[in-house]
């Protein structure tokens, strides 16, 4: 970071007085400094414009239409439609469905569950492969890593095919056993999908982990073994804390991912008949606009979603930062 | 006794982005400084002690089943992607076919439809290349501005570019639909570019990347010197910033590669699709038509193993790049 003695590009504060004043000087007063003005406009123009295209316009329209209603006139909407301001009627059909607070329900109850199996899963995967006792560390980290490198769509098509009866060797050889399997059953399914997200992400996770797991000192370790703690005790009072900062960001995402489900719930739903249309959030507002032409629905479903995120990983946040003062 | 490894020359520009992002951010970016100090080295942090030969044994067991866990999977495709559809039910899906048939299933699936598939790789290298090189330029430009200059509407300007990265991708994709099918933008190639090409994590990265490691003297003297502002940009700036834009354009490609909402309400013709959007189409049909499991199949393998070759070439940058960009962000 630069001191304040050191000049800085441009000068603080707005304003147009004084124009030719500063670094400016040096090489033709007004016009450089005026340069010097224009220019972050200039650099930024472009990525603001698409910026706004792509971004703070969906947003606003998403917004807007949520307030809106459509009304069909005659039996099919032959005669037209009107639209107008609708208030929270958009909002009121969507928490009414009990399909959409049940797949609300639903993703927070996969949450819980996998983000923690795979938080704890890339943590120990993190800490063995740091420990002394890990043999070709380098190797089974990029073996663990593979997975991230596949897009969720094809590693979801991938275990499709080892979830089906029939395809999948899993089931098979489980079968021999005498285990009766059904990976895509209404009670199962929904786990098979944090398999999926599981394996997919945790290799990961364990990679920000192991990243900070190294900017861990030496003398640290030293200084624990002088004091007598064996390696799980190293772990447990040493490592873990100082990751602690790497935990909260990978699980914040984790829980932004989650509310997000949609591509595999979507793919699978092809091979399983206990995956409705309504089964996460996403897929409900899906549904609502291209099933059911409602685009207010699911623009209001969309807000929610949104809306969830932040207020989730806010008071996530919030709460581990109250844990760290007391 | 291993200890993590002194700074070495990249690390020293690199720690002064952490140091400020520590300064800027404040919270969990806190002990990130160290961090890209260690990819050349395996056995930073480690303990360097010996241990007992059983707990190697188990460890290593561990991280074996592990490893397993996560190749089963790709290795599975790799030997059904050998057998006929016949064989695919009838023969054990851990073991090749007693027949390979692997070019022939790849023929057949580069040539279905008019080698509509080979038409999805090109179409999906094409907006994830294109797409995130010119995003990382528009990123690394916005994010020069945001942390070089002070001018009015800079804090203002971030702030919303910041809320941008917390915004959903899939909350945007209907509402983009809607809107660009209004001015005729749905259904082309536009239509899943530009959204492609607006990070605003990579703005992110860039203002506090460039804030660390774009001399300001230097900046300062090439302006004395007479050269323009856009010049000392793209001549200094994005020099120095290349460790953040390595980051940038690798999280920017993997993240258009993988979309799949976009495309997929953005997009009715086909030969639009991406590869993802491909394939689960052929996905799709398998229980009408069985050759389309050979097919998925097929093209699962084809588009899994550039992936696969590229992560393990490009591990180094992954280790010390990506792994920054998250811990940073």
């Amino acid at each position: 970071m630069s001191t304040p003695a050191q000049a800085r590009p441009g000068r603080a504060g707005g304003g147009t007085a004084g124009g030719g004043r500063g670094q400016g000087r040096a090489t033709g007063g007004r016009g450089r400094a005026s340069a010097v003005r224009r220019a972050p406009w200039i650099l930024m123009a472009p990525f603001l414009a698409l910026f706004v295209v792509a971004f703070l316009l969906p947003i606003v329209y998403a917004v807007g239409q949520s307030f809106t209603r459509v009304e069909r006139s005659g039996l099919f909407g032959e005669a037209g439609t009107t639209s107008g301001f609708g208030g929270l009627e958009n909002y009121r059909q969507a928490l009414q469905g009990t399909a959409f607070v049940e797949s609300v329900g639903r993703v927070l109850l996969f949450g819980v569950v996998q983000v923690t199996v795979m938080i704890v899963m890339a943590t120990v995967l993190a800490l063995l492969l740091e420990s002394a006792s890990a043999k070709w560390p380098g190797a089974f980290r990029t073996m663990y890593f593979l997975p991230y490198g596949i897009p969720g769509v094809i590693a979801t098509i991938l275990w499709s095919f080892l979830y089906v009866p029939g395809l999948s060797p899993i089931v098979d050889v489980a079968g021999a056993v005498g285990l009766q399997v059904d990976f895509l059953g209404p009670t199962t399914v929904l786990w098979s999908i944090a398999n999926i997200v599981t394996w997919a992400y945790a290799g990961y996770n364990m990679l920000i982990i192991v990243a900070q797991l190294k900017s861990i000192p030496g003398e640290l370790y030293e200084a624990a073994r002088v004091d007598g703690a064996g390696p799980l005790r190293i772990a447990w009072s040493l490592q873990l804390p100082l990751i602690r900062p790497a935990l909260l960001l990978a699980i914040v995402f984790s829980i932004i991912g989650t509310l997000q489900l949609f591509a595999e719930p979507q793919v699978l739903q092809s091979v399983s008949t206990a995956i409705s249309n309504e089964y996460t959030p996403n897929l409900a507002a899906y549904n609502s606009a291209f099933n059911n032409n409602d685009y207010g629905v699911a623009a209001a479903q969309s807000v929610l979603i949104a809306l969830a995120a932040f207020v989730l990983s806010g008071l996530f946040l919030a709460l581990t930062a109250r844990k760290d003062r007391s | 006794m291993s200890v993590a490894p002194p700074p070495t020359g990249r690390s020293r520009s690199t720690d002064r982005a952490g140091t400020t992002a520590r300064a800027a951010e404040d919270g969990p970016t806190e002990r990130t400084a160290g961090r890209v100090a260690t990819p050349t080295d395996d056995t930073g942090g480690r303990e360097g002690r010996r241990r007992r030969p059983t707990t190697t044994i188990l460890v290593t067991a561990v991280l074996v089943v592990a490893a397993v866990y996560f190749l089963v999977p790709v290795y599975w495709v790799l030997v059904a992607a050998t057998k006929s559809t016949d064989e695919l039910f009838t023969t054990s899906g851990f073991w090749f076919s007693g027949s390979p048939q692997l070019f022939t299933n790849i023929g057949n699936v580069l040539t279905y439809d008019g080698g509509i598939f080979l038409r999805w790789l090109l179409n999906s290298l094409l907006y994830s290349g294109v797409g995130a090189v010119l995003a990382t330029y528009l990123a690394a430009a916005a994010g020069y501005s945001l942390g070089m200059y002070q001018f009015k509407g800079n804090g203002l300007i971030h702030g919303v570019v910041l809320g941008g990265v917390l915004v959903p991708a899939t909350a945007t994709a209907l509402p983009l639909f809607l809107l660009f099918s209004q001015v005729g933008l749905a259904n082309t190639y536009w239509g899943v570019l530009i959204p492609s090409l607006v990070s605003p994590f990579g703005v992110f990265l860039c203002r506090i990347y460039s804030k660390a490691a774009v001399p300001v003297s230097v900046v300062e003297a090439a302006r004395i010197d007479g050269a323009g502002e856009l010049r000392i940009f793209h001549v200094l700036a994005l020099r120095a910033m290349a460790p953040a834009l390595v980051t940038v354009l690798l999280f920017q490609t993997i993240a258009i590669w993988n979309n799949y909402l976009l495309p997929l309400v953005m997009l009715a013709d086909s030969r639009l699709y991406p590869a993802t959007l491909g394939l689960t189409t052929w996905r799709g049909q398998v229980d009408r038509l069985p050759e389309f499991y050979q097919l998925t199949i097929g093209g699962v393998l084809v588009s899994v193993v550039p992936l696969v070759i590229l992560m393990i070439v490009l591990q180094r940058f992954w280790r010390g790049g990506l792994t920054e960009g998250a811990v940073k962000a």
